[in-house]
């Protein structure tokens, strides 16, 4: 404004530049543009450059490689280690077959929780089935309990002789060694992951069910359409967005998980990458699990490639949304009664037994012995060096797992705020500056982490903080490392349900805003933030929940130090302590459902707002 | 005490769609500038371009004497910073905020003593007469009291210039007649200059003191309601306002102060006008008589339409449409013969393929503004 208007042509092209200048200044300090880049620098930070370093070892040589190749130079470039990763027996053994594990896996337990999900959903929107909210309450639980929880019942139940231990409840109760296939591998491993995961398929179709319009079923039947000619050729395609939501989802989660196929697969041998690339980073091979993470991350991009070619661009990644129409109800008849019963004995077979395995392994003082005198609370509150658990005493009187459990809910309230304010952040720079290719770039580093299985990303981790990076220190087993993963890993998750919550923000409330002369602060404090106040609770118990029990993600990056429940878990039983696991994991499952029931108090806290629904 | 508004020559694109197209505008201290066109014509983005809510792409606006806005030397004053009001379609109000909250937000950020906030909100609600409503929020109130508060929100930190898009459209019929007298009112004791967003050419005429018609981004006249009404720029202008609409009469000069229409001529003035014209009239300015009468063109009545005050008229002749307008119930059958005569102080004479205004009934040439 200090520039005078009638200007002498000889400066013209100088006030031409400065009013360039003051232009892109005035672009460049604009609030979204600030959070963007700001944004962008985080993302840069957590994502890419991580990335980056994943990749930089594997094609350089590392000191651990002179044992194998004495010659090599440290730091050069070499193709050593896909090589060795892809080609001849090692490439089979350590690659090709724990990645057809990998994928058996990951298809079965999708397709299983897909069947289960979706079938619930229907019955619980589009039917008159009975105590329709009661299932639909109960649809939820398996998901706020650890993924390998029913892995633990299932070995409690179904374990035969073949690791060496003590007869299950089977043998106990049938007389002899349940068959291995039952006991070990994909079949369990499968059935336990799908039992977990179907909730995913169960809220984005149940949502989606709810927002198509029962007229275009309705008109179908007008059309002399038979009923399950108007689920297939109408209510499905409807639906398919959310199907396919729900299968990328579920799949690169089974793909990237380590819990399940760990306490299933490893006993018989039978590995996946999550596990093998546990094992390499076990015995120091970094470059060989960077390859194994890879390979992962690009076999999960492949698979949601292929989903958007199906659905057409994006779709597959967005929900049908919105508020319910009045659902048209399928009548179920005589069987709404039938049907009601099975649907609840479904539940309670995956939610109340495995629970109740488990408490009963707990109460055994010597595992595999089903006598009454042999119930003991010795797990529980024994004394410390007794001949059980090598000596550890109970649970509950263990300071250790007293440290365990706070640094448990520390990285979770810590992750839950980090990221639920990230999710307002990403949100308001993307959706304020919807068209701009600075919004779309966001965007799509935002979603970069949902493409990385959980034990690939935690690798990545260890890649990246081991030694100090730029103004970081080195941050390899430290806590802020925990919750710095799990903030990252979060991030696709917190983009989503802020761009949800501040969609529903009119522009205008912040525009009313800006006229009343609120600067950036005055208008995130008083009007934004009150207003996606509700999406900010949803994005923190969703996170809350998901870090309580993650295990895949830290596994690969907890110290004795940082110890978690979820990684407590693994620990005791690869000691062969399974009933001090099974202890911990009711210890989580409890935290996790206390912190869900204050949370869910609060106005907005609801796992489906945090999906982005 | 109140400012005027100058724009020059602004342009804002979005992609590649011109959306403001060069627009130059004053609008005078203290007075009432309607923008008014179909929906997508532009108007409420020089709206948001004005607040500041828009960065255009060129051009120049000033408030009272500062520049807020000039692409050429890179200004860009915040909205905040502009010292005007903005009332939003959808009223805007912070919905986790009070009425006394909403209203006293601006208030509070420009650091006002407490007293002076007080003070300031209470007269805003009894201006709009919604005392007593401070503790409610918005959800609890009606539309139309959520549209007071909004303009008393405005009204509480009394900027010097109002900006209004499009108030009144989610409201019912009843409710628009009430505010627009409201509003005028508001403006009257105010003072302060305002522009106006509507696509509602009722509103525009009833309200303004000027009108600015706006159409694909380029304002096609500036003038008060009485002109924009009876001189109409052009046939796009003629066509928008006026309802019943207006009559555009296809036909050729046919020597001077002659239009032949076909199936009769009229007299009009033509100036130096040649080949293919359009003679606009409104349909209360056509005379209608139950018996012939010299110089007029004898009609079939179509259809006869009584609405109380007046009767809307239809009348045919050899393929050619007239709408007539006449005070109170007409007596007229259908299939009557009428006979329609035109007053030239009343016609409009438009060239055909440019659509522009040749020669306006008053004699005055076009006062076209682009």
């Amino acid at each position: 404004m200090a520039v005078t208007a009638t200007a002498a042509p000889q400066t013209s092209r100088s006030l031409r530049v400065l009013a360039a200048s003051r232009r892109f200044f005035r672009w460049l300090t604009s609030a979204r543009v600030v959070l963007s880049l700001i944004m962008l620098v985080l993302m840069f930070y957590l994502v890419i450059i991580p990335l980056y370093r994943m990749v930089e070892t594997t094609v350089t040589w590392q000191p651990h490689d002179l044992t194998r190749v004495p010659d090599a130079e440290v730091g050069g470039l070499t193709a050593f280690h896909y090589v060795r990763m892809l080609t001849g027996v090692f490439g089979k053994i350590y690659m090709y077959t724990p990645l057809q594990h990998s994928m058996t896996i990951a298809i079965g337990a999708t397709l299983l929780a897909l069947l289960i999900g979706g079938s619930l959903a229907w019955l619980v929107v589009r039917t008159d089935m009975s105590g329709r909210k009661l299932v639909n309450q109960l649809a939820v639980i398996p998901y706020i309990m650890p993924s390998w929880t029913l892995a633990q019942a299932w070995l409690v139940f179904f374990k035969n002789r073949l690791s060496g231990g003590t007869p299950g409840v089977y043998e106990y109760l049938v007389g002899h060694s349940p068959p291995s296939w039952l006991s070990y591998g994909p079949v369990p491993i499968i059935i336990c992951s799908a039992l977990h995961y179907y909730t995913f398929f169960f809220l984005f179709v149940s949502a989606a069910l709810m927002s198509i319009d029962s007229n275009l079923e309705e008109a179908g039947e007008l059309a002399g359409a038979s009923r399950w000619r108007i689920l297939r050729k109408i209510t499905f395609p409807l639906v398919m967005p959310a199907i396919l939501s729900g299968f990328i989802m579920t799949f690169s989660k089974v793909l990237g998980t380590f819990g399940g196929p760990n306490i299933l697969g490893t006993p018989v041998r039978y590995y996946v990458v999550a596990t093998m690339i546990r094992g390499s980073i076990g015995v120091g091979d970094k470059a060989d699990a960077f390859v194994l993470a890879i390979v992962l991350v690009l076999m999960s991009m492949t698979i949601i490639r292929l989903n958007q070619r199906l659905v057409g661009t994006r779709k597959s990644y967005e929900t049908i949304g919105g508020r319910g129409f009045v659902a048209q109800v399928n009548k179920l008849g005589k069987l709404k009664r039938i049907v009601m019963i099975a649907v609840i004995l479904f539940q309670i077979l995956v939610i109340v037994v495995p629970l109740g395995l488990l408490v009963y392994s707990t109460v055994m003082l010597q595992d595999g012995n089903y006598s009454l005198s042999n119930l003991s609370l010795q797990h529980w509150i024994g004394e410390r060096g007794t001949i059980y658990n090598h000596g550890e005493p109970g649970i509950l009187r263990n300071p250790k797992i007293y440290m365990t459990a706070w640094n448990s809910i520390r990285l979770s309230l810590w992750t839950a705020l980090f990221t639920a304010l990230l999710g307002v952040l990403l949100g308001y720079a993307i959706v304020k500056g919807r068209g701009t290719r600075l919004s779309k770039l966001v965007e799509q580093l935002a979603f970069i982490p949902y493409v990385i299985p959980g034990i690939a990303f935690g690798a990545v981790y260890i890649a990246m903080f081991i030694r100090p990076l730029g103004p970081i220190p080195a941050l390899y087993g430290t806590f802020t490392l925990l919750v710095v993963v799990s903030v990252a890993k979060h991030i696709p998750y917190s983009s989503r349900s802020g761009v949800s919550a501040m969609m529903q923000v009119g522009r205008e409330l912040e525009e009313a805003g800006m006229v009343s002369g609120a600067n950036v602060f005055q208008r995130f404090r008083r009007i934004i933030f009150p207003l996606t106040s509700s999406g900010f609770v949803a994005g923190f118990l969703l996170t809350f929940i998901t870090t309580m029990r993650e295990l895949s993600l830290i596994i690969l990056l907890v110290t004795p130090q940082t110890q978690v429940l979820a990684s407590q878990t693994m620990f005791y039983t690869e000691n062969g302590d399974a009933q001090m696991a099974n202890a911990v994991i009711l210890i989580l499952i409890a935290l996790v459902a206390v912190g869900y029931f204050i949370i869910s108090r609060i106005r907005g806290g609801s796992l489906k707002k945090g999906l982005g629904m | 005490m109140s400012t005027s508004i100058k724009i020059r020559n602004l342009t804002k694109r979005f992609g590649s769609v011109v959306a403001v197209n060069g627009v130059t505008l004053t609008v005078e201290p203290g007075s009432f500038l309607t923008l008014l066109g179909p929906s997508g014509c532009g108007k409420t983005t020089l709206l948001r371009c004005l607040a500041g809510l828009e960065d255009p792409d060129g051009g120049e606006i000033l408030i009272g004497d500062k520049v807020v806005f000039s692409h050429e030397r890179g200004i860009s004053l915040p909205p905040g910073k502009r010292d005007l009001g903005l009332v939003f379609q959808n009223y805007a109000l912070w919905p986790h905020m009070t009425v006394q909250q909403n209203m006293t937000f601006a208030l509070e950020i420009q650091k006002q003593p407490k007293a002076e906030i007080e003070m300031r909100a209470r007269e805003a609600l009894a201006e709009v007469q919604m005392t007593g409503y401070a503790d409610r929020y918005p959800r609890e109130m009606s539309g139309g009291q959520q549209q007071r508060i909004a303009l008393a929100r405005m009204l509480a930190y009394r900027p010097k210039v109002f900006l209004m898009d499009e108030p009144l459209s989610n409201l019912d019929a009843r409710l628009r007649m009430d505010m627009r007298a409201e509003i005028k009112h508001l403006h009257h004791v105010s003072g302060a200059t305002t522009v106006y967003v509507t696509h509602d050419q009722v509103e525009a005429l009833t309200m303004s003191s000027q009108i600015a018609v706006m159409r694909e981004g380029v304002l096609q006249q500036l003038d008060t309601p009485d002109r924009v009404y009876h001189f109409p720029a052009n046939l796009f202008v003629a066509d928008f306002i006026g309802n019943p609409k207006v009559n555009l009469l296809e036909g050729a000069v046919d020597g001077p102060g002659t239009v032949d229409l076909g199936s009769f001529k009229i007299a009009i003035d033509t100036r130096s006008a040649v080949g293919d014209v359009i003679v606009a009239v409104r349909p209360e300015d056509v005379m209608i008589s139950t018996t012939p009468v010299q110089g007029a063109a004898e009609f079939s009545a179509y259809s006869v339409l009584p609405a109380g005050a007046d009767s809307t008229i239809i009348a045919h002749r050899q393929g050619l449409e007239i709408t007539a307008r006449v005070m109170g119930i007409s007596t007229i059958n259908l299939d009557d013969k009428i006979w329609l005569s035109f007053d030239p102080k009343t016609l409009n004479l438009y060239d055909k393929a440019s659509g522009n205004l040749i020669v306006s009934g008053d004699g005055a040439n076009t006062t076209h503004a682009g």
